[in-house]
């Protein structure tokens, strides 16, 4: 068995569960100044994902050890090549995560508003950037014979990529607000309805034309497939939502989105880093890959963990499965100091 | 101009101010999350409101620490590919995998079930919800393990082979690699060294509160605690650290001896220990040291009549195996966060026992002073710590996998210094600003003293918790 191509797809589907996961977490974010009219309204919004944010954006920790343990050249060859974007990603990951945690330790208004703040621009400027990052992997970037990426940040903001990232921003908006009608109840939950309706209809159009460009410019049959696959998702999600089938409509974006990836990834195939000046210098499953016995020793922890990992977590949504409500919220007596825990 | 855009000098920089601030909140995680399992055990066998009352407040502690240690853990994650990509690829296929272990087996267990912990209250059965923060503080240390077995590779490469066609090194064993003798005595010595620094934070909260004779019985168990802590971590480090100074001599020498700053190689009493020394900085003209005789020999050879190896002759020893060059590190930093690592360590130890002494059968000391030492417990073993890290990773230069590749081989080639600069300067600052303010929070969440204990409902005696959200 080629063991490189099975960590191509271990990796896919490591990047699959971050997006699909922590994707939810980013537009729940972002959804804090249309959905949150008062303080309580954005602590339930905070508190739909308070003991799952954590675990989900542990994944895109293992999907980059997995890339640095099982394809170093491509680990070293991105994460080198799209250095700035990177850093604007890690801040904001750091002003999100920080912000859940230290947000509730103040009771005064101008301390919690700043950590709102923050947990907004702290979940789209990845949301935004991931997309913007994978859509110029697809496209092919300019590389040497080292392997080394040549082009300038302005290379990499290009047209595509730049679809790319709205579109990114755009699905997991949409995928939070509608895990928010699932995980809330009545005013709140209408209201993110409503929400889910209107950027729906951005996310299809926009969606649309991404999947569709991919297709046509970067794609094989495999991926167009996935493409058309993830389409049929989007719109069934829609559809869903529109009849209020939360559960339903949420389980459709999670598949837009994971399928989506799949179809990104697919489109590499053969490659992993396809160089957009010469394709001799491409980055190549074979040629990007650790040493089988590495792959080997890595491909049985896998083996025995991921399910492990897929199954604890699976429980902790299980045990966290109810809706959230302003009567969940306990009340803080004012000027006091907030609840201890 | 040059000198300041250098990516490589920018890029140690960062490298090392960002895991060193990594390492100021992972002590206390490692620590508090044993501390906080141990204080809800109680309660859970005892049923005694001052258990969960201190469970509670050090949990409190505890997660607000936490909350920097993740976010800053994903900055060293994506550093090795951005600011040390020839490095990656020289190392990856060995190195990577304890870290892909790391994530797999140890954060994935954390992250979920600190999760459950925070929130599991009263959703989970009081057994189940115990057994969450064990969870967790067995995955804090496990991920410890897989860390630092991928830094010992960088001390001490083994279970590799080049593959002279890829110009990498390879993994030939994982088991080898796991139990490099150098990650086997880090390990201990650091998780211990990481118990010191929390039970210095529960000393320090107690010695503030017990000083103004308030939170009388949740802080003078808590200090008893701590001190007990202090004292069993403080001998348990001091061993294990010893036991590191030995592997240490053999597979680097040159760092015990920069550590000594012995210029030339010296036997039996002349091994001498320096606990002190003024000199040139450049060690050739020693002007004042008190020294213990045969100490260094002991410390690098468990016998009295060891040989230490010199400085210079180290350094014409590495140049005949690897070629020209200088091979010698930073002598005065490790010259001096040795003895401080050492020196601090020591002082904690005796200054615990010290406490017991004064405060044993429930002796409550009147001196104001005394209570104000205390609360530098906390502070000064944390200092311990990162000039222990200071020591090790200083220590090893110029090599950054020592002996096979140079620091200065292992950067970017294609980033830029003005981008390292960029991200420098916005670590810096970010880092800055959440210093101060989850010192603020920290210090203000353990001044106000731990909350009164829930009441059981008087029906059916059950205990509400309902504070677990955000
Ligand atoms: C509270 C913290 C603390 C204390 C009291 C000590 N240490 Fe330590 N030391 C550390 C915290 C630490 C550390 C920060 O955790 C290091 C850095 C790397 C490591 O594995 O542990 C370390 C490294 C370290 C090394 C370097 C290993 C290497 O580079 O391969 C040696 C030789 C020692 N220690 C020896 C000692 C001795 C002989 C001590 C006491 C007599 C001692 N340490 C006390
Ligand atoms: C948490 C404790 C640690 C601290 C405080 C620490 C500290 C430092 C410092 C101060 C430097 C800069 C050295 C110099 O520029 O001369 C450094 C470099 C480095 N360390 Fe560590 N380190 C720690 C753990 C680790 C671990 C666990 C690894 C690997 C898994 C590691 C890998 C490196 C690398 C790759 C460099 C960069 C190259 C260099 O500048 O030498 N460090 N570290
Ligand atoms: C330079 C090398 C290092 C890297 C790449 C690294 C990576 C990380 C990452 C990605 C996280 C976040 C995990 C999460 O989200 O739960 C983290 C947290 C943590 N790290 Fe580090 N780390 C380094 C140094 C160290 C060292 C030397 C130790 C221990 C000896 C350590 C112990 C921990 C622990 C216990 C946590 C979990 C607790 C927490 O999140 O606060 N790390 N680290």
């Amino acid at each position: 068995m080629d063991l490189g191509l099975l960590w191509f797809w271990i990796v896919a589907g490591l990047f699959v569960g971050y997006f699909v996961l922590d994707g939810f977490d980013f537009g729940v974010g972002m959804s804090l100044p249309f959905l949150g009219k008062d303080d309580v309204d954005r602590r339930v919004l905070i508190n739909t994902i308070g003991p799952v944010w954590d675990l989900n954006e542990t994944w895109v920790i293992v999907a980059g050890a997995s890339l640095f343990a099982a394809f170093p050249e491509w680990y070293a060859t991105m994460f080198s090549g799209f250095y700035l974007a990177l850093l604007l990603i890690l801040l904001a990951l750091i002003a999100r995560g920080v912000s859940f945690e230290y947000r509730h330790q103040r009771p005064e208004h101008a301390w919690k508003r700043r950590f709102d703040t923050m947990i907004v621009v702290g979940s789209a400027v990845p949301a935004f950037l991931w997309g913007v990052a994978f859509a110029n992997v697809v496209r092919g970037v300019p590389l040497d014979a080292g392997h080394n990426l040549t082009g300038s940040l302005l290379d990499l903001l290009n047209p595509y990529a730049l679809l790319g990232g709205l579109t990114t921003l755009v699905l997991f908006f949409t995928h939070g607000v509608v895990f928010v009608t699932l995980k809330t109840d009545g005013e709140m939950r209408a209201r993110a309805h409503r929400l889910a309706i209107g950027a729906g209809v951005v996310t299809i159009v926009v969606a649309a034309a991404f999947l569709l460009w991919t297709t046509l410019a970067y794609g094989s049959i495999a991926s167009a497939l996935l493409s058309a696959a993830a389409a049929v998702a989007l719109v069934g999600s829609f559809l869903a939502n529109l009849r209020a089938r939360s559960g339903v409509a949420f389980a459709l974006m999670a598949v837009t989105i994971g399928v989506a990836v799949l179809s990104l990834f697919s489109s590499l195939v053969p490659d992993v880093m396809p160089a957009s000046n010469d394709a001799a210098n491409s980055l190549t499953i074979a040629n990007a890959s650790s040493s089988q016995y590495t792959l080997t020793v890595m491909s049985w922890t896998a083996l025995v963990f991921l399910p492990l990992i897929v199954g604890y977590q699976a429980w902790t949504y299980w045990i966290f499965r109810k809706r959230i409500t302003r009567a969940s919220i306990p009340v803080e007596p004012v000027g006091a100091a907030p609840a201890g825990r | 101009m040059n000198e300041l855009l250098d990516p490589l000098l920018l890029s140690r920089w960062q490298f090392g101010l960002t895991t060193i601030y990594h390492f100021l909140f992972v002590p206390l995680t490692i620590g508090l999350a044993l501390t906080v399992a141990i204080f809800q055990t109680a309660w859970y066998r005892t049923v005694k409101p001052h258990y969960l009352q201190l469970t509670r407040f050090f949990g409190k502690i505890f997660l607000i620490n936490f909350a920097m240690g993740v976010v800053t853990g994903i900055v060293q994650e994506f550093q090795f590919g951005m600011n040390w990509s020839d490095y990656s690829r020289f190392v990856g296929d060995v190195f990577g995998a304890p870290l892909a272990f790391e994530g797999l087996l140890a954060f994935f267990l954390e992250a979920t079930f600190i999760g459950l912990w925070i929130f599991g209250w009263d959703k989970l059965p009081k057994g189940l919800h115990l057994a969450t923060i064990w969870v967790t503080a067995v995955g804090s240390i496990l991920s410890a393990y897989f860390i630092l077995a991928a830094n010992a590779f960088m001390q001490n490469p083994i279970a590799y082979e080049i593959n002279p066609e890829k110009g990498r090194a390879e993994l030939t064993d994982i088991w080898e690699l796991l139990t490099n003798p150098v990650a086997l005595a880090a390990f201990p010595h650091t998780i211990f060294a990481c118990f010191m620094v929390t039970a210095g934070l529960i000393i320090s909260v107690a010695a503030y509160h017990l000083a103004r004779n308030q939170h009388l019985d949740t802080m003078r168990p808590a200090l008893k605690f701590g001190l007990w802590m202090m004292v069993g971590a403080g001998i348990l480090t001091t061993l294990a650290g010893d036991q590191l100074s030995l592997v240490m001599v053999e597979t680097q020498p040159m760092k015990m001896a920069a550590a000594e700053a012995t210029y030339n190689t010296v036997t039996g009493a002349d091994a001498s220990f320096s606990i002190f020394t003024l000199g040139t900085p450049d060690g050739v003209h020693e002007l004042f040291s008190i020294r213990i005789p045969y100490l260094l020999s002991f410390l690098s050879t468990h016998t009295f009549d060891g040989t230490v190896e010199g400085i210079n002759d180290l350094q014409a020893q590495y140049t005949q195996l690897y070629g020209p060059g200088d091979y010698t590190p930073i002598i005065w930093v490790t010259y001096w966060s040795f003895r401080w690592m050492i020196g601090l360590g020591l002082l904690h130890v005796f200054v615990a026992v010290v406490g017991l002494w004064i405060t044993r059968k429930g002796r409550h000391p009147k001196n104001k002073w005394i209570w104000k030492a205390a609360i530098w417990s906390f502070p000064l073993s944390l200092l311990a710590m990162t000039v222990g890290w200071t020591f090790t990773e200083m220590g090893r230069q110029p090599w950054l996998v020592f002996s096979l590749l140079k620091t200065e081989d292992g950067v970017s080639p294609n980033v830029s210094g003005l981008e390292v600069l960029i991200s420098l300067v916005a670590f810096t600052l970010i880092y800055g600003t959440l210093a101060v303010v989850e010192f603020r929070l920290v210090k203000r969440a353990a001044q106000k003293g731990p909350d009164d204990a829930p009441r059981p409902d008087p029906v059916t005696g059950d205990i509400r918790h309902d504070v677990t959200v955000y």
